[in-house]
């Protein structure tokens, strides 16, 4: 088991619009927002690239940015790691019907922003960060995938490591081929070393054999599971439990990424 | 370089004695060296044909794989780098994959018998500690496409093209690992146009950790409707044969490719000895200028390697002839490398193949390597004055050591790649 830390969380999910209010809500110690919030408007882009940004990177600068500055980072000091299942399905949908009938109209804009690596370039636009980012995707495992990733540069580059997950809902002639559902987004920055702001302590590895989804705990995270990110909701429902728990999170069906959080800020502080 | 941090920080976690320890760094300015990984295979199918023995011969021939525009539904005016060959549908094992992708992954498979080296790996190593990591920009997005024309008179999705795992970007990397039956981590890449570059590097860290012996890496990408209209609509397609580097260059063709290399740990005739990859952080869909962001990725890629930019002997350029692109890619390597270096952009045999551009042009830069012809820059007459000495219409003949490739897409995504032979 390879030893990183993890440094800040943030989620948005429009029941549960930041990490605070997720928390409390995994925890059963508080409720999802109801009515639900809409979408997040990022503050890292301008005004009028907020209201013209896809969902799917409005969610990932999001919670980029929330995750940031809950760490002890500067945006310009980290690695980045973006992972999604199906990348922004509203583009996808949008880009398929053009090219039935007008495939000449179809939008310049709308084309550069349908790469699965947008939220990674909008994030470096907005923070000058010209470090190595990434953008990934395994299916129903794009979270555990992503995190691996994320876990194995840290290690192997020795560097704070920013790691983003976004999925939204299928729309159009999709939904019957597509099955997530909602918005959901998660955030952690991981590092290789502790600081005086470590979230929880997580020892990892690779484990063969059959890996089967992890059960959701809370009705808030239960909520979610239709989202195609929802793999990330077992990890965060223990980080917000402080859950001590050795995890085997799917990455295909002979394999997992083994987890074992620890070492928690609010245990740190009560010894 | 690294720095101290100025922050105190917590060190050992476990319990309640925590230690207070200063915490070091590393900035981004030089990563430390790595080991050379050997590459005991590769291939690469474009439309130049299927593997390395009709690359070699397209450069060897000076004969370009690009045709006028037979692909698209509606008209376009622009040629296209079309691979051959893919009508057939997959055998029946695989059949609920069936798409113009991943026939192109399964052709591509078999070229240079490159499967074999894989299932002789995995008998060596074990299917669980191989990874899979390949890049793409579009996957089976053409099936996508198709469906959206065969909709139900109701608009819905037509029941037969329902399915799940064909309509994703995991697609491809999930029917390779199906293909090659492997189980260790397995992980599409998907950075434009840098995507199957980037695949090595990831592939490497897996490998440096010890977490897998071997890792399949490459890439494919497919022509399909969504990239043709969509470089179009930002006005980056040529209508003639694609120009690199040529003062009249007139924009981009595309093209469809895939290719794989085997990678393993320890020493070989090849290996893939250094990466740099880096964020421009200018622009989604045109260069900066000043090319600081493929110089950090150079920077980066030389320094894995412990190498100065002397020691370059060959450089498959990324050069896709759109204008800036090119501009900015021949400015850097005139400040970078001495006359010596042979320079070139191979998009003009094969078209731009997005993100399966990378694995091709590293397996030019690797058949360079092995048999000392370095490519030309086909398609080009006349190079732009912003080129140096590097850049060369011809190919050539030299003892070729060490090769570079370099990838840059969308998103200002930047991955150079160093490739070495042994002395």
């Amino acid at each position: 088991m390879t030893a990183s830390f993890i440094e800040s969380a943030a989620l948005w999910a429009p029941s549960l619009p930041g990490w605070d209010v997720a928390r409390a809500a995994f925890r059963g110690e508080g409720a999802a927002v109801d009515p639900p919030a809409r979408r997040p408007a990022p503050a890292l882009l301008p005004p009028t690239e907020r209201r013209r940004a896809s969902d799917s990177v409005a969610l990932a600068l999001e919670v980029a940015a929330d995750a940031v500055a809950g760490s002890g980072f500067a945006a310009t000091e980290l690695l980045s790691v973006f992972t999604s299942c199906h990348g922004d399905l509203a583009i996808t949908d949008n880009l398929c019907s053009t090219l039935v009938a007008h495939p000449e109209l179809l939008s310049p804009t709308r084309f550069h922003n349908s790469v699965h690596n947008a939220a990674s370039g909008y994030w470096g636009i907005a923070t000058g960060n010209r470090h190595a980012s990434t953008a990934v995707s395994a299916f129903a495992q794009s979270f555990a995938a992503g995190l691996l990733e994320a876990l194995t540069q840290a290690a192997a580059e020795t560097r704070p490591v920013l790691l983003v997950g976004v999925d939204i809902a299928a729309c159009g002639p999709l939904v019957a081929t597509n099955t997530s559902r909602g918005m959901l987004a998660v955030a952690l920055v991981l590092a290789p070393q502790a600081s005086v702001r470590t979230l929880a302590r997580l020892d990892w590895g690779l484990a063969s054999g059959p890996a089967e989804p992890i059960a959701l705990r809370s009705a808030a995270a239960l909520a979610l599971r239709a989202n195609a990110m929802a793999d990330a909701l077992p990890l965060f429902e223990a980080l917000a439990r402080d859950d001590a728990e050795l995890m085997a999170l799917p990455l295909s069906a002979e394999l997992a990424l083994q987890v074992q959080l620890g070492g928690f800020a609010r245990d740190r502080a009560a010894g | 370089m690294t720095y101290t941090s100025n922050r105190e920080c917590s060190g050992a976690l476990r319990g309640s004695a925590i230690s207070i320890i200063r915490v070091t760094v590393s900035t981004a300015a030089v990563p430390s060296p790595i080991a050379p990984v050997a590459i005991t295979a590769y291939t690469a199918t474009s439309a130049v044909g299927a593997g390395k023995a009709a690359m070699q011969a397209a450069v060897a021939q000076a004969r370009s794989g690009l045709r006028p525009n037979d692909f698209t539904h509606h008209p376009l005016a622009t040629w296209i780098g079309r691979v051959d060959g893919l009508d057939q549908p997959l055998p029946a094992p695989l059949a609920s994959w069936d798409c113009r992708n991943h026939r192109l992954a399964w052709l591509g498979l078999h070229a240079d018998d490159f499967i074999a080296a894989v299932f002789a790996a995995r008998a060596r190593h074990g299917a669980a500690r191989i990874a899979l990591v390949l890049g793409t920009s579009t996957s089976s997005i053409g099936a996508t496409e198709d469906a959206y024309r065969a909709l139900d008179p109701d608009g819905s999705f037509p029941a037969r093209s329902v399915n799940p795992r064909l309509h994703t970007p995991h697609s491809l990397a999930a029917f390779v690992q199906q293909a090659l039956a492997l189980a260790g981590p397995c992980l599409t890449v998907s950075t434009a146009c840098s995507s199957s570059a980037k695949a090595f590097a990831a592939a490497e860290r897996l490998l440096r950790l010890g977490l897998v012996d071997a890792a399949v890496v490459g890439g494919v990408d497919s022509l399909c409707g969504s990239v043709l209209f969509g470089f179009h609509a930002l006005q980056l397609v040529s209508a003639e044969p694609c120009r690199p580097f040529d003062l009249r260059r007139s924009g981009i063709n595309l093209g469809e490719a895939a290719g794989f290399a085997l990678l393993e740990r320890g020493s070989g005739e090849l290996s893939l000895s250094g990466y740099g990859e880096s964020s421009d952080a200018h622009h989604m869909s045109t260069p900066d200028p000043s090319g600081a962001g493929a110089e950090q990725a150079l920077d980066d890629a030389l320094a894995r390697a412990g190498l100065s930019a002397d020691a370059v002997d060959y450089i498959n350029l990324h050069g896709t002839a759109s204008a800036k692109n090119d501009e900015v890619e021949a400015t850097l390597v005139a400040r970078r490398f001495g006359a010596r270096t042979h320079a070139s952009s191979t998009k003009g045999f094969t078209g731009h193949a997005l993100g399966s551009a990378g694995i091709v042009e590293a397996a030019f830069s690797l058949l360079a390597l092995e048999t000392g012809l370095m490519p030309g820059t086909q398609g080009s007459t006349q190079l732009d004055p912003a080129c140096g000495p590097q850049i060369r219409l011809d190919a050539a003949r030299a003892e070729v050591r060490c090769a570079l490739s370099h990838s840059f897409g969308f998103g200002g995504t930047n991955c150079v790649l160093v490739f070495e032979r042994r002395a």
